[in-house]
């Protein structure tokens, strides 16, 4: 049973990336609809994940968040040179999350939140001409985090706690370019694991400048995640002493969650709010993809990521008591160097557009939404550092449409 | 429902919205341009190297990478349309008539049990009967095997002339009718674009069988050819201007290839004629073999009442000597006046063929002297000045092992094969320019391939046997990625001559030879 829900929420949490690398930008309805912005925005559990120094200010005992979005996402891609083309056809992503929060007492709140960061599901055309490098990638990493959030003075708060986080990952390319066993079946690979553990932490700190005015400041750390107990399938591999024997080996490979530290502001007048968070995600960490097999054989694949920045605004407007429009907008870096433009993760810089509103069916429940329109330009790129010494690029083009429903409960 | 079905029109058009969308997606058309020509309905015309055939065999995988399909897939992209093949039924290769295997299977590259990697042919029994006639037509009208008078040839899809050597076991799978011609069969398709690439096995057979057939040069009457001829020019320029004649009435322009030099093709360069390495001993021991049959020769041409002058300049061509390292092998040539012993050594450009049986080379003294110990015995005889009998002088003159005709080319051979090559050439490059046909110089892309290669975006494409990249391991046909690049040839002498802007696909996504055990 408990194996049934932890699939059933991978499957959930998968989503084509559209954030920088395969970070999934949507941990909250309200935060989402107003640019992703939250980190010094004190409103709902939501803080649970953009700034846990923040549930202490949280007026009710009880809070609770949680939601889902429905990602609906493509990327296109095409090269003139040759007149070859290919679109992905990605199902649906599902993210979700879920936060809550217990006033302890007036200057301690404890907290959980569960929610999906990084994932990515992108589906080529099989043997499309990419396929040495991609046909399919399906990868998840829910995060659970146990929270104290602590009222220093009426300045000062801070809050953080540790997460465990448990990712799966499904990953299938064909062997080369060319390869394929005696009746012109491409040579493939598959490489599977779930249930790929480890910890990290985060610690944040929100300050009252003034009533309707405050600073926060996050940081979440890197997360590798290791696996080791996976299985590789090598699939139509000709019968030859010269080639890797078909069937099933281990592999080990690392993947890192990189660490992301956001510092923003939210200021409070009348019925508005105004937010702008600032987010410098730690890319760097990812240098290369190197998938190491049981059967000797080993795939290099350089990424040399940058670190990236995300520069984020969020408005709210509250018309009635009922009611709160929300709008924002966001420009998000890609950490991906030119060169190293892989179509398993085809990102380039991204406009973020976003818009939601809140509705109070009663004082303690509200229904939020929220929709994303992430905006990329077309771009020529490439990934140069195939192990056969080609390139392999084209044009891209992305594009994501998010909408998002969720509730807020407090008590 | 007409609300749920509003609902539901309004969500796919919503969804619709939310795929990605190029500016200017190839996938709409309008990125290329077909210029002056009409590429809706491509016909191929050729022989193997239009059917797809490689690796000793025509074979599924092999047809899909022929250059007619691939062309065919980036005409798609300017107008054209559906490229049917006449595919055989298994990626094995050979043929049955009457359930009787008529072809070998395919070549694989496998490993023997040393460890060494060595062509081979897949085993099992195949599964293409050639009485299975196919209904076409096709578009793709290459037939292995076809010379260019085939193509006129009626009865050469009958069945009933396979078994004699009439008729061709490839065209009888898809001939309209057992007296169809295959240019017949092509022109009924009315093409609008086609290819014509044929006359390779007009000299071909006759090189590949180390030149054991006629040269036909001055002969007009196909129909007293052995397989292996050459065929008189005149008789290729008349067909040849039939074929592209027919092929034109109703098309907007085709693509004519024309024929490579034999010496470009690994089937003859990758046995070096000079594989007689020896150690500084043993080329002074066969050194003085040699002198023993010239010896010898004077000797009994003296006896027979041939001035000594004579027979010592007659002789002195058989005191071949050898020196430490690589020597030339001995070949064998017709006895005539001036060389009655009839063998002699190699001469820098004669070619040995890809089939010769190089274990012999290597242990059995084939291609220079066979000893056996009672040669030895008669060597040593001579050797302390003895006078060896007739019966011994003989068993030294019988010990001599050229190389066999069939084995080699030699210098005669090749000059009866460049002479109809550059006839070929000629007609077929004169009858591009008169009917503005777009033509591939395959013979200059098969000189580049065999001289330094062609650079791809992964490596270098050369005409090294099995590793070089664009020969299958037949050693004749290319492979995958060789047909790839011939068919980028296609596309630029056609974009050039119809102002065309058909993309060239990237031969570095298209496979070499197939590395398998062969069981």
């Amino acid at each position: 049973m408990r194996k049934i829900l932890l699939a059933s929420l991978f499957l959930l949490a998968s989503a084509t990336t559209f954030a920088g690398g395969y970070r999934v930008g949507l941990q909250g309805q309200r935060a989402l609809a107003m640019g992703h912005t939250g980190v010094a925005y004190v409103n709902t559990a939501e803080l649970a994940f953009f700034n846990p120094a923040g549930l202490v200010y949280l007026e009710n005992k009880l809070n609770v968040s949680a939601g889902g979005f429905g990602v609906f996402s493509s990327v296109a891609w095409q090269n003139e040179s040759t007149g070859q083309y290919a679109k992905t056809d990605s199902p649906m992503g599902t993210p979700f999350y879920l936060y809550g929060s217990y006033a302890v007492t007036e200057w301690m709140s404890a907290g959980l939140a569960v929610y999906t960061p990084y994932g990515s599901t992108v589906e080529w055309p099989t043997d499309w001409a990419g396929s040495h490098l991609v046909n399919n990638i399906e990868l998840a990493a829910i995060f659970v985090q146990p929270l104290l959030s602590f009222k220093i003075n009426d300045v000062m708060s801070i809050g953080g706690g540790p997460i465990f986080v448990t990712g799966n990952v499904n990953f299938n390319r064909n062997a080369n370019r060319t390869l394929t066993d005696l009746d012109g079946n491409r040579s493939n690979i598959t490489v599977d694991d779930s249930g790929v553990t480890n910890w990290g932490w985060s610690l944040g700190a929100l300050f009252n400048v003034t009533d309707s005015f405050r600073i926060g400041a996050h940081y979440r750390s890197e997360i590798i995640l290791e696996s080791t107990e996976g299985t590789a399938t090598f699939a139509n591999f000709p019968d030859s002493p010269l080639t890797p024997s078909n069937g099933d080996t281990s592999f080990e490979a690392s993947l890192p969650l990189p660490a992301e530290l956001t510092v923003g502001l939210s200021y409070d007048c009348d019925k508005w709010v105004f937010n702008f968070d600032f987010t410098r995600t730690f890319w760097d960490v990812y240098e290369d993809l190197d998938i190491i097999f049981g059967n000797g054989r080993e795939s290099i694949n350089p990424r040399n990521y940058n670190n990236s920045s995300i520069y984020k605004f969020g408005v709210a407007y509250a018309p009635s008591d009922k009611f709160t429009l929300r709008a924002g907008y966001y420009y998000d870096q890609t950490p991906i160097k030119s060169g190293y433009f892989a179509p398993e993760t085809p990102r380039n810089d991204a406009n973020g557009f976003t818009a939601g509103l809140s509705f109070d069916i009663s004082s303690s429940f509200a229904i939020d939404a929220s929709f994303l329109y992430v905006r990329f330009k077309e771009i020529n790129e490439s990934y140069d550092y195939v192990d056969d010494g080609s390139s392999f690029g084209g044009t891209y083009k992305s594009s994501a449409f998010i909408p998002g429903i969720g509730v807020t409960y407090k008590l | 429902m007409k609300n749920y079905i509003k609902i539901l029109a309004l969500s796919s058009v919503f969804l619709a919205a939310c795929e990605a969308e190029l500016e200017n997606p190839i996938e709409d058309g309008g990125v290329y341009t077909s210029g002056s020509a009409d590429f809706s309905n491509y016909v191929a015309v050729g022989n193997s190297l239009t059917s797809g055939y490689a690796d000793g065999a025509l074979y599924i995988t092999g047809q899909e990478n022929s250059f007619p399909n691939i062309l065919a897939g980036q005409f798609a992209l300017v107008g054209g349309g559906e490229f049917t093949q006449p595919l055989v039924d298994d990626n094995l290769g050979g043929l049955l008539a009457n359930g009787t295997q008529i072809t070998q299977n395919r070549f694989v590259l496998a490993v023997d049990a040393q460890g060494n990697p060595a062509p081979t042919r897949l085993s099992g029994t195949p599964t293409t009967e050639i009485g299975n006639i196919l209904s076409g037509p096709f578009n793709n009208m290459g037939v292995p095997g076809a010379k260019s008078f085939h193509l006129v040839a009626p009865g050469y899809g009958n069945i009933a002339g396979v078994a004699a050597g009439a008729a061709n076991p490839y065209f009888v799978r898809f001939a309209s009718s057992a007296n169809a011609t295959i240019i017949e069969d092509a022109a009924a398709q009315s093409p609008s674009f086609f290819s014509l690439w044929i006359g390779n096995n007009d000299i071909l057979s006759y090189a590949t069988s180390g030149g054991v057939g006629v040269d036909q040069t001055g002969n007009v009457n196909p129909a007293s050819y052995g397989p292996n001829d050459i065929t008189d020019p005149n008789v290729f320029a008349g067909v040849y201007s039939q074929e592209v004649n027919a092929l034109s009435a109703s098309a907007s322009g085709g693509v004519l290839f024309n024929i490579p030099d034999v010496t470009s093709i690994p089937f003859f360069t990758t046995v070096p004629n000079n594989a007689l390495v020896l150690t500084a001993e043993q080329a002074a021991s066969l050194t003085g073999f040699f002198r023993a049959v010239s010896g010898i020769f004077i000797q009994g041409a003296i006896q027979q009442g041939v001035p000594a002058a004579q027979a010592q300049a007659l002789g002195a061509q058989y005191a071949i000597t050898f020196n430490a390292g690589p020597n030339r092998f001995i070949i064998d040539v017709p006895v005539t006046q001036t060389n009655p012993l009839g063998f002699r050594q190699m001469t820098a450009n004669e070619l040995l063929l890809l089939t010769i049986n190089q274990g012999a080379l290597r242990t059995q003294g084939y291609g220079s002297v066979a000893l056996t110990p009672e040669v030895l015995q008669v060597l040593g005889k001579l050797q302390v000045g003895g006078t060896p009998t007739p019966q011994e002088a003989g068993l030294v003159l019988a010990a001599v092992n050229g190389i066999d005709d069939k084995d080699a080319l030699d210098t005669a051979e090749l000059t009866a094969i460049a002479n109809a090559q550059t006839a070929y050439n000629a007609t077929i490059s004169g009858v591009a320019q008169a009917n503005g046909l777009a033509l591939v110089d395959a013979r200059a892309t098969l000189q580049q391939l065999a001289n330094g290669g062609i650079s791809y975006d992964a490596g270098t494409l050369t005409s090294t046997f099995a590793m070089g990249g664009a020969f299958s391991l037949d050693g004749v046909h290319p492979t995958p990625r060789g047909y790839a690049y011939l068919a980028n040839l296609a596309i630029d002498a056609i974009n050039s001559t119809y102002g065309s802007t058909v993309p060239k696909v990237n031969i570095g996504d298209y496979p070499t030879i197939t590395v398998s055990q062969a069981n």
